[in-house]
């Protein structure tokens, strides 16, 4: 297949959030700015290509009976390993990331992409594909944080533009389904705009 | 007195689904019906309570005493995957007919993040054994809450003339942010 088209796939096309509604508790929990958005993204993006390239290196190795749990093994390796990473050098994230760290676990898109993709491909497609995915999950969420963090505190990326205090509303767990769902319309009609 | 705070403190002030964002999948994707959601509530209580008991028996009596803490995640999911298992292997056998009920919900239990969530939760508070329980109970509570009343709400949306760019998924989740905000009136309540 070709790789770009590969890659490509999992920022627009197939994005997780956008596109396959996948991954959705943390989308809605960890953005109430950029940067948390953008941490919970990249860290997911780890757990995905990691996980991609250990299933696709081991997938004739394991009998299909046992096929999900072992996935599930594999994945919650690598999330104890960006736990423990995070809690010693980004501690503050850790904090603020809280519960949805070790809950990287039980990201839809994680499992997803081991069934779906890397127990089918090769392992370079599974690596370009487990980045393309993440990389599309991290754009999304970065991109909820932003809307959330400008117009609930008035800031981006911790830069505040506005003096006194944003929409309370956004900041608080109303606004995150209120301002996902109104993005969900923006991107259906950009959707129906290109096709 | 504790326990009924406890509960209450679960289902409305830190509700699970839109206090707490655990259990989002299911209650976007479960809730066209009425009936799914119940049969859904359903096995997610079952899950939710024996697998909080069992964990928090695991995280006290295994992982303290052997400095074993950093296996937490591994070791609950693989709690969790094995119960599901058992529980769908035990009740075929004893209750046919809450297998059937329960039917295809109950492999889907697995990747609830509402379950790992709250089993993380309740040895997280620190609550006892009794308490972790009833917390356990509590949030399932709330979630069956959240998900029958949002599938009501949902079957009547079916019928309303929504802009098309709108159908789906993102009225369901404007939907769900006025529900999360009516839940916002419970708060300071315990």
């Amino acid at each position: 297949m070709n790789q770009w088209k590969n890659f490509s796939k999992g920022l627009l096309k197939e994005n997780a959030v956008f596109a396959l509604v996948l991954g959705m508790c943390p989308t809605l929990g960890v953005t109430t700015s950029a940067v948390n958005g953008l941490g919970m993204g990249l860290a997911t993006t780890f757990v995905l290509v990691m996980s991609n390239l250990v299933v696709s290196l081991v997938k004739n190795q394991i009998p299909d009976k046992v096929r999900i749990p072992a996935f599930i093994v594999i994945i919650a390796t690598f999330v104890t390993v960006v736990e423990l990473v995070m809690k010693a050098y980004v501690p503050s994230l850790f904090n603020a990331l809280g519960l949805f760290i070790p809950l990287i676990v039980v990201n839809c898109v994680v499992l997803g992409r081991a069934e779906a993709f890397a127990s089918k491909n090769n392992v370079l497609s599974s690596l370009i594909d487990g980045l393309g995915m993440g990389l599309g999950f991290a754009l999304a969420l970065t991109t909820l944080g932003a809307v959330r963090e400008i117009l609930g505190s008035g800031s981006i990326f911790g830069m505040s533009f506005i003096k006194g205090d944003g929409m309370l509303l956004f900041i608080l767990p109303p606004g995150a389904f209120i301002a996902l769902g109104y993005l969900f319309v923006l991107a259906n009609k950009l959707k129906a705009k290109i096709a | 007195m504790e326990y009924v705070l406890i509960i209450i403190g679960a289902v409305f002030v830190s509700n699970i689904v839109l206090n707490q964002f655990l259990g989002i999948c299911p209650f976007i994707g479960v809730s066209n019906k009425v009936e799914t959601a119940v049969g859904m509530t359903g096995a997610v209580t079952f899950v939710m309570v024996i697998a909080t008991l069992v964990t928090y028996l695991l995280y006290k009596y295994v992982l303290l005493p052997m400095d074993l803490v950093y296996l937490r995640t591994i070791a609950f999911i693989l709690v969790i995957a094995a119960l599901v298992q058992m529980v769908e292997i035990i009740l075929k056998k004893i209750s046919p007919p809450l297998y059937q009920a329960l039917g295809i919900f109950l492999p889907l239990i697995t990747t609830n993040c509402a379950v790992l969530g709250v089993a993380v939760l309740a040895v997280q508070k620190d609550f006892t054994l009794v308490g972790s329980v009833f917390y356990a109970i509590g949030n399932a509570l709330g979630f069956g809450l959240a998900l029958i009343t949002f599938s009501g709400i949902r079957e009547h949306l079916d019928m309303m003339n929504v802009p098309k760019p709108m159908k789906g998924v993102p009225i369901a989740l404007i939907v769900a942010g006025l529900m999360a905000l009516a839940f916002m009136g419970f708060a300071g309540l315990v």
